[in-house]
């Protein structure tokens, strides 16, 4: 160029690099998937009106009963409504799974943006993480969850606290590799404090892999409740899991497999779904094709 | 010089057409665009960036991105053989057998977890029936011709072992062991030092007299051309603009953009000196060193002095360069200056104050005053930032109420001659040339009384660089403000700056004004480095050789 041409001003001003949600219909899969995972979400939001029966009502008379115009999927054991229990634990699943997706990556965040930038900090905040990496996820939850008593919330913290090691280690990564960028310099020698330099210069380069990192904790911790629940370690039994009514079924189960067939239905449409849009999510705002768009 | 004789052409382009995409209407990278390479002749490419340069070898190798560039039309023939409608099976023949490509990264060229001689070797068994015996015979013999020292060490080293210079001598062995016709040279020396750039250039001159081989060199470098080229090809936007032997072209450029080009070379002859000054002292290192330790788990600690000793004085309003070749210290001299790294010894005086020793909270203060300018425009913006934001950032950070700041980021952008409603667009959305100027706005928004240039203007075509170049000295005569200017390239250095250090392995070597170093070096590696500056024989802004010059003015 022999003159320093400027773009032209029709140029639209866009923000770069901002996260699209175009992916979630990308490929037929995909969209698939993101459609039954907002199906399943409106139901748990929607559960009191879609419920034809209160989840918890126990008729005894009804017990084991086949499907039927009363009760569309049959009942259980204790002659509650298969199909109102299913709609209702939907609710558990998707808090916990979405309360520990975030709470584990807020937590993460803040330390593996720490851990990156002070390296005293780092040696001691990341040993302690290998150190709760060593333990397994499923025996730490139990252990959490028998010693404080089950609630929604204590089964929550039980399941964020093992996913904490690896967002933190993801945006340890991300931080080291960004702190070396010149801008990261520029910024230093404006004289912008530390935590300014984090927030606005580093923060940012982590969300599209914090995005990605947090359908699989998401998928994980639905996964890791139905396992809690199933093994009589989770949220007490009369609340509606679909972990809870698979774990009671176990018992009835050549007498009536639909008490698991069903929660079992959902949780692996759920599972799949979320995980089948976090890889969509990473190919959409993986760095690389990122930089072939920006360059 | 040149017979054009049609009987000789070996690399034969003809109205070739690139397109992006495979659509009727896709946008031509390469527009009709025609050129011979004749055996024994080298034949410089010459443009800046964008200019279809790369895209040219790349499509005549048949290694362009499949499906994205796409040649529809004209034709490149290489020896008479269409290379165009070949099948990949053919091409694959052809390549290191009748052309051969050496590019401008070696490290990312050759592959590190090879030995190179293996490399070599690969070559060697898809393309001859030799046993193994005679190929590495021949692979020796080779490396010897491009005068590797210690061949059998060399043979079975890993690429990180070698230095840049030895491993572009390995890409070119490489590439000349099957005596290929045609050798495409993208870049080879633009990543090596000058010292090694000119042995590299010399070995490409002396294999190519020695086996007529057709060379097709690409630089953007008017030195190299200068030095190399038998004839040139000046590109733009994807078009020819100009052809013709060396001396016409760099003696009676046709065409307005080839002069304009040229004019854009700065002189290796430094500019006339600015008087005197007793303007105060804002900047002084005192015996400034930095010395990196390596610890290994047996032995002893390695110590690596990156910069000692170094002494450098910097008064209002004056220009002083730090000059040498990679891995000098330069950087690390700049980088100890504005504190983004911690001398190990020595002292920084800023303003008449010592900074060194200052813990990062009591520095603070002292920040405003030196600012730095990094090499690469494209990384020192954040990408996420608005313009605005990015320039206002050091103002807020020093209490300037955000409005304020905002208004002073509007008039710095007209400073740096950006019109004012970039202020809310992103850096992407701007070209190098363009971000570079936003970078600068930013280092003045705090009013530094020293600006430190990184290699600011290295990564600049060099239009685009004489204009940022004029900046500075505009902003310098407007603000008073001293540059400290690191820089490896000599003509930069003679343009700009009053004072020059010449830096090597760590330390300065020579120190003066700039019209003494550069044309009367009392030190042998200034004379070295000097002696290594491509095209120094010439005066590319008054289309003549050197000589003549001084001739004309005595």
């Amino acid at each position: 160029m022999a003159i320093d041409t400027l773009p032209e001003s029709s140029l639209p001003v866009t923000r770069p690099f901002r996260v699209k949600f175009g992916f979630l219909t990308s490929t037929p899969i995909i969209a698939v998937a993101t459609v039954c995972l907002v199906l399943i979400i409106l139901m748990a939001i929607f559960a009191p009106l879609l419920a034809p029966h209160d989840p918890l009502l126990l008729t005894p008379a009804q017990r084991l009963k086949p499907s039927s115009a009363q009760y569309l999927l049959g009942t259980d054991a204790y002659g509650r409504d298969l199909l109102s229990r299913i709609i209702y634990g939907a609710r558990i699943s998707l808090v916990i799974g979405l309360g520990a997706a975030v709470c584990s990556i807020g937590v993460g965040l803040l330390i593996g943006l720490v851990a990156g930038f002070f390296r005293w900090v780092d040696a001691v905040m990341m040993r302690v993480m290998d150190g709760l990496m060593a333990i397994p996820a499923i025996l730490l939850a139990i252990a959490v969850v028998s010693l404080s008593g089950a609630s929604i919330w204590t089964v929550m913290i039980a399941i964020t606290i093992p996913e904490i090691p690896r967002v933190a280690r993801l945006v340890r990564s991300v931080v080291l590799t960004a702190r070396e960028e010149p801008y990261v310099e520029a910024a230093i020698s404006l004289g912008s404090s530390l935590p300014k330099i984090m927030w606005r210069h580093l923060m940012p380069n982590t969300i599209a892999p914090l995005i990605v990192q947090g359908t699989y904790v998401c998928a994980s911790a639905i996964l890791t409740e139905a396992i809690l629940s199933f093994l009589g370690a989770g949220i007490s039994p009369e609340t509606p899991t679909w972990g809870n009514i698979m774990a009671e079924g176990r018992a009835y189960f050549q007498v009536k497999p639909s008490l698991i067939f069903w929660p079992g239905l959902l949780l692996s449409i759920a599972i799949l779904s979320v995980n089948l849009i976090g890889d969509a999510a990473r190919d959409a705002l993986d760095p690389r094709m990122k930089q072939r768009e920006g360059k | 010089m040149t017979t054009t004789n049609s009987s000789n052409v070996v690399l034969d382009i003809n109205n070739l057409v690139v397109g992006l995409g495979r659509k009727a209407d896709a946008h031509r990278i390469i527009d009709d665009l025609s050129l011979q390479v004749h055996e024994g002749e080298t034949l410089c490419l010459v443009g800046e960036s964008g200019s279809g340069k790369s895209v040219t070898s790349l499509t005549v190798m048949g290694l362009q991105q499949k499906g994205t560039l796409v040649p529809s039309g004209g034709s490149v023939k290489l020896v008479g053989e269409e290379l165009l409608t070949a099948t990949d099976r053919r091409l694959r023949q052809l390549r290191a057998t009748r052309m051969a490509m050496i590019f401008q990264e070696p490290m990312t060229a050759l592959n590190p977890v090879v030995p190179v001689g293996r490399q070599i070797d690969e070559v060697l068994r898809a393309h001859t029936d030799l046993d193994s015996r005679a190929r590495r015979q021949k692979i020796l013999a080779m490396m010897e011709h491009v005068r590797l020292p210690d061949v059998e060490r060399i043979f079975s080293s890993y690429p990180h072992r070698l230095s840049g210079g030895q491993r572009q001598r390995i890409m070119i062995a490489m590439a000349l062991v099957l005596e290929p016709k045609l050798l495409i040279a993208d870049e080879p020396t633009t990543a090596l030092d000058v010292t090694t750039q000119k042995q590299i250039l010399t070995l490409i001159r002396d294999l190519q007299r020695d086996h007529g081989t057709a060379v097709l060199f690409i630089t953007h470098d008017m030195g190299v051309v200068a030095e190399i080229a038998d004839r040139v090809a000046v590109m733009r936007h994807g078009r020819l603009v100009e052809a013709g032997p060396l001396q016409d072209v760099l003696r009676t450029p046709k065409m307005d953009y080839t002069r304009n080009l040229l004019s854009s070379v700065p002189s290796l002859v430094p500019r006339a000196p600015r008087p005197e000054t007793s303007e105060p002292v804002v900047l002084e290192a005192n015996e400034l060193s930095k010395i990196y330790r390596e610890r290994s788990l047996y032995g002893k600690a390695r110590e690596v002095a990156a910069a000692s000793n170094v002494t450098l004085t910097l008064r209002k309003g004056r220009t002083l360069g730090i000059v040498g070749e990679s891995g000098s210290g330069k950087s690390t001299v700049a980088r100890c200056i504005v504190r983004l790294i911690d001398p190990t010894s020595g002292g920084v005086r800023l303003a008449g104050r010592e900074i060194s020793d200052l813990s990062r909270r009591l520095l603070q203060p002292h920040r405003q005053k030196i600012q730095i300018i990094f090499q690469d425009p494209y990384r020192s913006l954040n990408p996420r930032v608005t313009v605005g934001e990015s320039i206002a950032e050091g103002p807020i950070n020093y209490g300037m109420p955000r409005k304020d700041a905002l208004a002073r980021a509007r008039e710095l952008l007209e400073l740096v001659h950006l019109p004012p409603d970039a202020i809310s667009r992103y850096p992407h959305q701007f070209s190098g040339g363009q971000r570079q100027r936003i970078a600068i706005a930013r280092a003045l928004a705090l009013d530094p009384d020293v600006l430190v240039a990184d290699e600011a203007v290295s990564a600049l075509d060099v239009s685009v660089q004489a204009q940022v170049l004029d900046l500075l000295d505009e902003i310098q005569r407007r603000l008073g403000i001293a540059l400290l200017f690191i820089t490896h390239d000599l003509r930069v250095a003679a343009q700009i700056c009053d004072d020059v250090a010449v830096m090597q392995r760590g330390r300065v070597v020579e120190q003066g004004p700039a019209a003494e170093v550069l044309t009367n070096p009392q030190q042998a590696y200034t004379r070295a480095l000097l002696d290594a500056a491509p095209g120094r024989g010439w005066d590319f802004a008054n289309f003549r050789p050197v000589s003549e010059g001084i001739v004309a003015t005595a």
